[in-house]
C-alpha cells in the first residue's frame, strides 16, 4: 500500500498491462511523444515504443473504430480520447459498432476494447472542454460505463476493463488527476458493477460518483458537525449499475440525494431517482432530490464556474431541506 | 481467353448465377412477407464480389456494407444460413438478429454486413492493425460504395491505413449512385481512385462488369498489400440493375441508362464470352442453373424450417457475460 | 356486536365515534371495531339517539352482545348547533426545495414510507399532522400518532397478533367451506379483444381520473350474468339456500401484510362503470387502510377474485361460506385463437372459472351463467 495520485495510479496500471500482456497496445492523440494530454501515459513510448504506444492522427471517430477492428483481430487496444466533448466525433463507432457487433453478429463477435477519457468540469475551460457526458453514454446497452473516484479505482476499474471481453468506457474525471490516494500496487482488478459505501449513516443517502465524491464526503463532513450522519455512495459503475446498494442504503436511511455533475434534465441522477422509485418507493420519507450542474453550457469565468457545478453547499442544503433543518 | 480454366471459369459464372438468383427468389419472398425490413440487390454488381474473392484467401478479412448477399455467397457463406437469416431465423448467419443487412460469419472472418455508410472502414483498419502488430501476413478486404467516399470516415482510414502501412484492400464499388444521388452530384472529384494519391496510397481500378477483368486486378493489388506494401484503394466500376432497395421508386436515373447498363451485365457477357470460347455449352449452362436452383431451394427449406429464436433470449448477447 | 365476518365469533371495540345523547342518522358511523379482518367501522341502521355505551373501548366481547342502546325515536328539541370545527394550524412554511411539487388540494401529502407504516400500524394519515417539508406527514409523525394512541389503553393489538389472527379466520371459513361445500369447478376462456378495444377508445373520452380498468368490466359483466342464473346469487341459510333480490359482488383484496378480505360492491349491476371504478378503489384504499363498513364485509351474495397482475392464468377459488359461488380470473394473455372461418389470430384472452355450491346449482346451469359472462363481455357498451 503505497500513497499515489490517481494519474500515477492508472499509469502504473497501464505499465502492468503493456508488460504482461503483449496484445495490449495504447493509441489516441499525443499518448507517446506528449505523454498524453493529461500526462497519464509519460514514459510509456520510452518503455513500450512506438508500435505499442501509438499516436493517433486528429481521427477520434477512425482511431476508435480501429480499436473495435483490432479486438476484433485479437488484441487488447486502450483507447484514450482526450476528453468527453472529443469523443462525440467517435459516436457513430460507439453507438454503431462497439455496442452493437456482438448482438447483430449473434454472439459471434466480442470487441474486448477499453477506452479512456476525461470528463468534466472545474478547470475554467469554458463550453467544449468542460462537460460531463457520461451519463449519454449509460444509455447504450452493448458498452460498460465505469468512473473511478479515487486512485486506488483509477488502477482497479482500469484492470477489471483490461480484462473485461466486452467495450468497457473508463471516465476520467479531469480534476482526479493529482489527487493522491492509498494504493496496493499488488491488487487486482475490481469488480464493474458494485458500488462501495464511502461513508455510514442514517440519515439520508448520498448519491455520486467521479468527480463529486470528494465533495459530497466534504458535504458529509459538516452535516456531522450537526449530528446528521449522510451515507455516501460511489456508484463507481453507472452501466452496470449497482441498484442493489442503492436501495439497500435508501432502506436504511429513507431519503436520498444524488449529486451529479451531468446537467439535471436526462441526467443519470434522474436513472438513480427512477431505480429509487421504483424498487424503494414504500421506504422513502422524502421525495428524492438531484444536486446537477445548471442547465447551461460552462462558462469561462470562475465565479461563473462555480455556480454552475455542483458544490458543497448545494449538497448541504439539499440534504438540509429535506430534513426540515436550518441549523 | 481461350487460355482460361474451364473448370476455374465454370465456377465463377455459378457463383455469380447464385447470386443473381438468390437475390431474385429474396426479392419474391420479400413481395410475401417472408423477408421483412430493408432488402438491398446486388443484382448487377456480381462480377465484383465473385471476381474480388478469387484473390482473398480464408485467413484474409472481409468486411462489407448493407448490400453484402454478394460478397457473403461468394466467400461461402452457405445460402441457407444467410435466408434464414433474411426469414430472421435463429439458424440464421447471424442468429436472426441482423437480417438482410448484417450478415456474420467469424468462421469465415466475414466481419459483416455495415449499415453506416463508412462505418465499415475504422474497423477494417483496425483489423489489419492487429495483423501488422501479431506480424500476420493477412490483408482485410474492406467493400464500401461510391457514396462512403463523401463521408469522413473513409478520409481518416484512408489516411490512418496509409500513415501506418496497414495492409488494408479498400474496395469501391462504385455503381454511380449514393442511394439517389449521382457521383457527380456529390463529388468535386468523381474520379474515386485519384483520392488515394492525396494520402501517398496506391491506386488502381477494373471494369466492374468483367468478372476476370477484377479477379486480375484484386489479384495484383492483394498480392501487393500482403507484400507489407501499405494499403490500396481499388476501384470497380459497376452498375445496380435493381433499385437501392424495395422501396425506391427510382426517379433519378432514366430507364434508357438503365437499359444500357444491362447490356452489359456480367453474366450475360461472361456467358457469351465462354460461348465464343467453345467452354460452355448450352448444356452446361442448364446445369449450373439446375444446381444454382437446387441449391437455392434447398436454402428456402432451411429457412422455412428454421426455429424461431425464443423470446426469452431477447437480451441474449448485449455483453458476453449478462451483468 | 355485529357479524362482520362468516366465522367472527368476537370483536374488540376500538373507539366510539359518537356519544351519548348523539343524534343518530342511518349510515352514521356509531363505532370503530377491531375484527380479524381488520378495523372497521360500525354503521347505524336505524335511526335514533345514542342512549347509552354498554361497552367501553378495550374490551373484546362476542358477536350478539349489545354494545350501546339507541332510542328509537326523533330527537326532539332544537339540538345544539353543532360547533364549527376549529381551524387548522397553518403549517410552517417550508423551506424552498424547487424540485418538490405541492400535493393536490384535497389530498394529504403523506411519504410512501409513512403511507405504509400508517397501514401497519392502524393509524388514519387525516389525523396525524406533517413535519415535513410543506406538512408532509413523514414516518416519525406516524410512529408518534400510533404511540399516543397506544398509551392511554392497550386497544390496538400489535399487528403482528392481528395479522395471526386473520391467517386464522381464513383458515377457518376456508375449512369449513371445503368441509361443507360440495364444490364444482367450471372454466372457460373468453376472448377479450372486443372489450379491450372498446374500453381503449371509452377511456380516451374519459379525463384521466375517471378512467376505468377492465377489471370494472368483469364485474359488471358477472353482476349482470347473476341476473340470467340467479340461484348462484344465494346465501345458505341452516339447510337450504336463500336467493337474494340485491346482487352484492365481494371482491377480493389482498392485504398488505398478507390475508385478505372481500368487501361488497353493493348494487354491483345496476352501477356504471364508473362508479363501479371509483367505488373499487375507494374500497381496495379503505380495506388496505381498516376503513370498511360492515354492511360492505357481511353483504356479498357472490365473490369475484382476480389474480391476473399475479400471472396467474386460472383460479379456482374456494366458496366463501355463506355465499354459493365464487368466479375467477385469471390474466389477460395474447393467445392463438381461431377465428370463424379458421384464420389463426392472436388475441386477448382470459380464463374464466367458476367454482359453485353443488347443492345449489349444477355443471349445467353454472355453464350457462360463464357463458353468459362471455356473451356479455362481446358486447362491452352494455355494460
Amino acid at each position: 500500500m503505497s500513497k499515489m495520485s490517481y494519474r500515477d495510479a492508472i499509469r502504473s496500471a497501464l505499465r502492468e498491462a503493456l508488460r504482461d500482456d503483449p496484445r495490449v497496445f495504447l493509441m489516441g492523440e499525443d499518448v507517446g511523444g506528449y505523454g498524453g494530454a493529461f500526462k497519464v501515459s509519460h514514459g510509456l513510448l520510452e518503455e513500450f515504443g512506438p508500435e505499442r504506444v501509438r499516436d493517433t492522427p486528429l481521427s477520434e471517430n477512425t482511431f476508435l473504430g480501429a480499436g473495435i477492428g483490432a479486438a476484433l483481430g485479437g488484441m487488447r487496444p486502450i483507447v484514450e480520447i482526450m476528453t468527453v466533448n472529443f469523443s462525440l466525433l467517435a459516436l457513430d463507432q460507439i453507438v454503431n459498432n462497439a455496442a452493437t457487433l456482438r448482438h447483430m453478429s449473434g454472439g459471434q463477435l466480442s470487441v474486448p476494447l477499453v477506452v479512456r477519457m476525461t470528463t468534466g468540469g472545474g478547470r475554467q475551460l469554458a463550453a467544449q472542454h468542460s462537460h460531463s457526458l457520461e451519463g449519454w453514454f449509460a444509455h447504450i446497452p452493448g458498452i460498460k460505463i465505469v468512473v473511478p473516484a479515487v486512485a486506488a479505482d483509477a488502477r482497479g476499474l482500469f484492470l477489471a476493463a483490461l480484462r473485461d471481453p466486452d467495450p468497457v468506457f473508463i471516465f476520467e474525471h479531469a480534476t482526479l488527476y493529482p489527487v493522491e490516494g492509498e494504493v496496493d500496487e499488488q491488487a487486482g482488478p475490481a469488480e464493474i458493477g458494485r458500488a462501495l459505501v464511502r461513508r455510514a449513516g442514517d440519515a439520508v443517502s448520498v448519491i455520486t460518483y467521479g468527480g463529486t465524491l470528494g465533495k459530497a464526503l466534504q458535504a458529509a463532513d459538516e452535516l456531522a458537525v450537526d449530528g446528521i450522519q449522510a451515507e455516501v455512495i460511489d456508484l463507481r459503475s453507472l452501466r452496470p449499475l449497482d441498484t442493489e446498494t442503492i436501495l439497500a442504503s435508501v432502506a436504511r436511511t429513507h431519503r436520498a440525494v444524488i449529486v451529479d455533475e451531468g446537467w439535471r434534465t436526462c441526467s443519470f441522477a434522474a436513472e438513480v431517482s427512477a431505480r429509487i422509485m421504483e424498487g424503494g418507493f414504500y421506504s422513502l420519507d422524502a421525495p428524492v432530490a438531484r444536486v446537477c450542474s445548471a442547465e447551461v453550457p460552462m462558462p469561462y469565468a470562475k465565479h461563473m464556474e462555480d455556480a454552475a457545478l455542483p458544490q458543497v453547499p448545494a449538497i448541504v442544503g439539499a440534504v438540509r431541506a429535506m430534513l426540515g433543518s436550518h441549523g | 481467353m481461350t487460355d482460361i480454366d474451364r473448370a476455374h471459369a465454370l465456377a465463377l459464372l455459378r457463383q455469380m448465377l447464385l447470386i443473381r438468383r438468390f437475390e431474385e427468389k429474396a426479392a419474391e419472398l420479400y413481395s410475401v412477407g417472408k423477408i421483412r425490413g430493408f432488402l438491398h440487390l446486388y443484382i448487377g454488381e456480381e462480377a465484383v464480389a465473385v471476381g474480388t474473392m478469387q484473390a482473398l484467401t480464408p485467413e484474409d478479412g472481409i468486411v462489407a456494407t448493407y448490400r453484402e448477399h454478394g460478397q457473403a455467397l461468394a466467400r461461402g457463406l452457405p445460402a441457407g444460413s444467410l435466408m434464414a437469416e433474411m426469414y430472421g431465423k435463429a439458424n440464421g448467419c447471424s442468429r436472426g438478429r441482423g437480417g438482410s443487412m448484417h450478415f456474420f460469419d467469424v468462421s469465415r472472418r466475414f466481419y459483416g454486413g455495415h449499415a453506416i455508410v463508412g462505418g465499415g472502414l475504422p474497423v477494417a483498419v483496425g483489423l489489419a492493425l492487429a495483423d501488422k502488430l501479431r506480424a500476420r501476413a493477412r490483408v482485410t478486404a474492406c467493400f464500401f460504395g461510391d457514396g462512403a467516399v463523401a463521408e469522413g470516415e473513409f478520409h481518416e482510414s484512408l489516411n490512418l491505413a496509409a500513415l501506418w502501412k496497414l495492409p488494408v484492400l479498400f474496395l469501391c464499388e462504385n455503381n454511380l449512385y449514393a442511394m439517389g444521388t449521382a457521383l457527380a452530384r456529390h463529388q468535386s472529384q468523381p474520379d474515386i481512385r485519384r483520392k488515394a494519391d492525396a494520402y501517398g496510397m496506391a491506386s488502381d481500378s477494373a471494369d466492374g462488369m468483367d468478372v476476370l477483368a477484377v479477379e486480375e486486378a484484386t489479384r495484383r493489388a492483394a498480392d501487393r498489400v500482403r507484400r507489407g506494401e501499405g494499403p490500396l484503394l481499388l476501384e470497380l466500376r459497376t452498375y445496380r440493375f435493381r433499385a437501392h432497395s424495395t422501396a425506391d421508386p427510382e426517379l433519378y436515373r432514366t430507364k434508357e441508362e438503365v437499359a444500357e447498363w444491362k447490356r452489359r451485365d456480367p453474366i450475360g457477357l461472361f456467358t457469351a464470352r465462354l460461348q465464343a470460347a467453345g467452354l460452355l455449352s448450352a448444356a452446361d449452362l442448364a446445369s449450373l442453373e439446375a444446381s444454382v436452383a437446387a441449391e437455392i431451394a434447398e436454402a428456402v427449406g432451411l429457412a422455412e424450417a428454421g426455429p424461431w429464436e425464443p423470446v426469452e433470449d431477447l437480451t441474449r448477447d448485449v455483453y458476453t457475460r449478462t451483468p | 356486536m355485529p357479524i362482520l365476518t362468516a366465522d367472527m365469533s368476537a370483536g374488540t371495540l376500538v373507539e366510539w365515534r359518537k356519544k351519548p345523547g348523539d343524534a343518530l342518522e342511518r349510515g352514521d358511523i356509531i363505532a370503530l371495531v377491531e375484527t380479524d379482518k381488520g378495523l372497521i367501522d360500525i354503521e347505524v341502521f336505524t335511526p335514533g339517539v345514542l342512549e347509552k355505551i354498554v361497552v367501553q373501548p378495550g374490551a373484546t366481547v362476542p358477536t350478539g352482545a349489545v354494545l350501546a342502546i339507541i332510542r328509537d325515536e326523533a330527537p326532539t328539541g332544537a339540538p345544539p348547533a353543532p360547533a364549527a370545527a376549529p381551524p387548522l394550524a397553518p403549517s410552517p412554511v417550508a423551506p424552498a426545495l424547487p424540485p418538490v411539487a405541492p400535493a393536490p388540494p384535497g389530498r394529504l401529502k403523506v411519504s410512501p414510507l409513512a403511507r405504509k407504516l400508517a397501514a401497519e400500524l392502524g393509524v388514519d394519515p387525516a389525523t396525524v399532522r406533517g413535519t415535513g417539508v410543506g406538512g408532509a406527514i413523514r414516518r416519525e409523525d406516524i410512529e408518534q400518532a400510533a404511540a399516543r394512541a397506544a398509551a392511554p389503553a392497550q386497544k390496538p393489538r400489535a399487528a403482528l397478533d392481528r395479522q395471526a389472527r386473520l391467517r386464522q379466520a381464513i383458515g377457518a371459513a376456508m375449512a369449513r367451506s371445503k368441509r361443507e361445500i360440495p364444490h364444482y369447478y367450471l372454466a372457460t376462456t373468453i376472448d377479450m379483444h372486443r372489450a379491450m378495444t372498446w374500453l381503449a377508445e371509452e377511456n380516451l373520452k374519459r379525463p384521466v381520473t375517471d378512467r376505468v380498468l377492465y377489471g370494472a368490466l368483469l364485474i359488471k359483466a358477472v353482476a349482470l350474468a347473476l341476473k340470467e342464473v340467479p340461484e348462484l346469487n344465494s346465501v345458505w341459510r341452516g339447510s337450504e339456500p336463500v336467493r337474494s333480490e340485491a346482487v352484492h359482488v365481494g371482491v377480493a383484496i389482498s392485504l398488505r401484510g398478507g390475508g385478505l378480505v372481500a368487501p361488497a360492491l353493493h348494487d354491483t349491476a345496476t352501477q356504471s362503470l364508473g362508479d363501479l371504478m371509483r367505488r373499487f378503489r375507494d374500497l381496495v384504499q379503505r380495506a388496505r387502510t381498516g376503513g370498511l363498513r360492515s354492511s360492505e364485509l357481511s353483504d356479498p351474495t357472490i365473490t369475484l377474485t382476480s389474480l391476473g397482475e399475479q400471472g396467474v392464468e386460472s383460479v379456482f377459488g374456494v366458496i366463501f361460506p355463506p355465499q354459493v359461488a365464487i368466479v375467477g380470473f385469471g390474466k389477460i394473455v395474447e393467445r392463438p385463437w381461431v377465428m370463424p372461418g379458421g384464420q389463426l389470430v392472436a388475441r386477448p384472452v382470459v380464463t374464466a372459472t367458476l367454482s359453485a355450491d353443488h347443492r345449489v346449482s349444477d355443471g349445467h346451469r353454472g355453464g350457462l351463467f360463464l357463458a353468459a359472462v362471455d356473451r356479455l363481455l362481446q358486447e362491452p357498451q352494455r355494460l
